[in-house]
């Protein structure tokens, strides 16, 4: 006897705010045999205002708290392993993803400390500098290494208390949709992290001009025109932009300290001293 | 019959409270089914480009600017005067607010700020937002307001008599209300989250028209419920009613909830169908509202500079 149990088949949605909605445009399109949302501007808008949303109460919370929460959505990333195999990633770059979310997990209270400073200055007081978050970053997630790349572009931003807008690569989303699944899960804010599927030749520039974005990470922008054209939109209220790799990067390979300071801010303090 | 004769039977109206009773109770029912499935339905036109252009700037200048707090200082009611002259001060096209709505300890502040500007000033009155406070100490207020130079009243019907049943107070109510205002500008509050039915909406819109208000408006924005879009679409039947009976026309304010351009426009929408061009215009319809104008100044920008906006380039309140 077969059975008789119709097949679920599986719609591959947005990550908005916490939430799974389709595009608001109700375009999708065929990828990896799936049929996948294609955001529209307007899904750019409406994760620009989550993330935004969201920037207080995750960059309020502390840092050990933050890393608690990131180690959790390790735990998550971890149950659903043969998940991501099953899409077609790798098994050592799966494992790579999960250690490298610890990793970083692992920099929330410790960055303050490494990048912080007690500044020696002439005159009676205690003067202090700590990294703060940059606020919402817009993410270009790297096309060649779906889930590996994504993990290495979208946990160091948030690690110190952004909150990002991503747009997933476009030929290969399905790591990008599972990862959302993945956070969904794992008590971390809605807003957070938002993943947009679609093309992001697209959708970047609204990204790159949006006024209420304070960062840009073009770490999978490929063509170079577009680059440079992303970069200016992004001059208008003063972007950070982290340029694309000059060179194909080696998502393994230690990523060092670098994509988390690059979206940070320093904040000094002068304190009297005395009695 | 013809408008003069029914403007008089209309006046006829108020004379008794089993007058009132037969009118408000001969109305026609609401179709609470029908009213909502229509303003959801109109509630779904795209509008976009020039005509969306021309509904933000329309929406910037129905906004009566509204602080209601306990908190506010004149400092606040300084700067947001000066919101309500010049919404966006880096564009010189955008249009000024309707009218600025305080509460009558304000309105000393607002009034040599606005004097001048076009803007009118508005204040709350009648014990606002309860409106549970005697006949005339109710009056008091409204006079007090009116000789420090608001040119608009904002009054609300007292709830407890109406949903009693003793409509004449009420009446009564809004006639006194109206006669201490003098030359300024009156509108009813009917705080319809509060009177629980759309048959009592139709009723205290009707009731607060032949009392002589100018304006009726949904709410207070006290109460967890506020404007709706079919409570409004309601009140834009009872208003273009009562000018095709009485020959008058009288404006609609919704008031508190309306937050994003979105759902402006959506206002705007069911006043055209519903009411009409004529209340489409300022001296007609009205937002009360504080955070809306951000929202629709945000959407300005965007049409304008063809990038989101956000925020931080806007004032706080």
């Amino acid at each position: 006897m077969t059975s008789s149990r119709l097949a679920v088949r599986k719609t591959y949605k947005l990550f908005i705010g916490g939430k799974f909605p389709r595009s608001e445009s109700g375009r999708s399109y065929l990828v990896q045999d799936a049929n996948v949302a294609l955001a529209s501007r307007k899904d750019v808008r409406d994760a620009v205002v989550a993330a935004r949303a969201a920037v207080k109460g995750w960059s309020g919370t502390t840092a050990y708290n933050r890393g608690q929460i990131l180690y959790r959505a390790a735990e998550m990333l971890e149950g659903r392993r043969e998940q991501f195999v099953a899409l077609g990633e790798p098994e050592a770059e799966v494992d790579a993803a999960i250690d490298r979310w610890v990793w970083y997990a692992g920099w929330s209270d410790k960055i303050a400390q490494v990048y912080g400073n007690a500044n020696p200055v002439a005159g009676p007081y205690f003067n202090l500098s700590s990294p703060e978050p940059t606020g919402v970053v817009g993410v270009v997630a790297p096309p060649e290494s779906p889930l590996l790349g994504l993990v290495s572009v979208v946990a160091p931003a948030i690690v110190t208390g952004n909150t990002v807008v991503v747009l997933a690569a476009e030929e290969r989303p399905l790591a990008a949709v599972t990862l959302a699944e993945v956070l969904a899960t794992s008590d971390l804010p809605g807003g957070v992290v938002n993943i947009l599927t679609g093309k992001p030749a697209e959708t970047a520039p609204w990204l790159a001009a949006h006024m209420d974005v304070n960062a840009l990470d073009l770490a999978g922008v490929r063509d170079a025109a577009l680059a440079t054209s992303l970069e200016e939109a992004a001059a208008e209220n003063l972007k950070r932009v982290l340029r694309p790799p000059a060179t194909p990067v080696d998502w393994a390979a230690d990523p060092g300290t670098g994509r988390m300071t690059a979206f940070l801010e320093t904040k000094t303090v002068w304190h009297p001293k005395g009695t | 019959m013809t408008a003069t004769a029914t403007s008089a039977a209309l006046a006829d109206i108020g004379r008794s409270d089993a007058t009132l009773r037969a009118f408000l109770h001969g109305l026609p029912g609401v179709d609470q089914v029908g009213a909502e499935q229509r303003a959801a339905m109109l509630a779904t036109r795209s509008i976009k480009t020039t005509a969306k252009a021309w509904a933000i700037d329309l929406a910037i200048r129905m906004v009566d600017l509204t602080t209601l707090e306990g908190a506010d200082t004149p400092g606040k009611v300084r700067a947001l005067s000066a919101k309500a002259r010049r919404p966006d001060p880096a564009d010189p096209s955008c249009p000024a607010v309707a009218a600025l709505c305080v509460y009558p300890s304000m309105v000393p502040v607002a009034a040599p700020e606005l004097a001048g500007s076009g803007v009118h000033l508005a204040s709350v009155a009648t014990a606002f937002p309860s409106g549970q406070a005697p006949l005339d100490v109710k009056l008091a207020d409204t006079k007090a307001a009116v000789a420090a130079g608001a040119d608009e009243i904002d009054m609300v019907i007292n709830r407890g008599a109406f949903l009693a049943g003793r409509y004449q107070e009420v009446y009564d109510e809004i006639v006194a209300v109206k006669d201490a205002c003098g030359g300024a500008h009156l509108k009813v509050i009917l705080e319809t989250g509060e009177l629980a039915t759309y048959d009592n909406v139709r009723r205290a819109s009707w009731l607060a028209m032949l009392a002589g208000g100018d304006f009726v408006k949904t709410s207070t924005g006290k109460v967890p419920v506020a404007a709706t879009l079919p409570v409004t679409l309601v009140m834009l039947e009872a208003v273009r009613d009562f000018r095709a009976a009485s020959g008058r026309q009288v404006g609609v304010k919704p008031a508190g909830g309306i937050r994003t351009t979105k759902d402006a426009i959506k206002y705007l929408v069911v006043v055209n169908e519903t009411a009409g061009e004529d209340w489409l215009h300022p001296d007609w319809f009205r937002f009360g509202a504080s955070t809306l104008l951000n929202d629709l100044l945000m959407q300005r920008t965007k049409l304008k500079t063809g990038r989101y906006s956000g925020p931080d380039y806007f004032t706080v309140d």
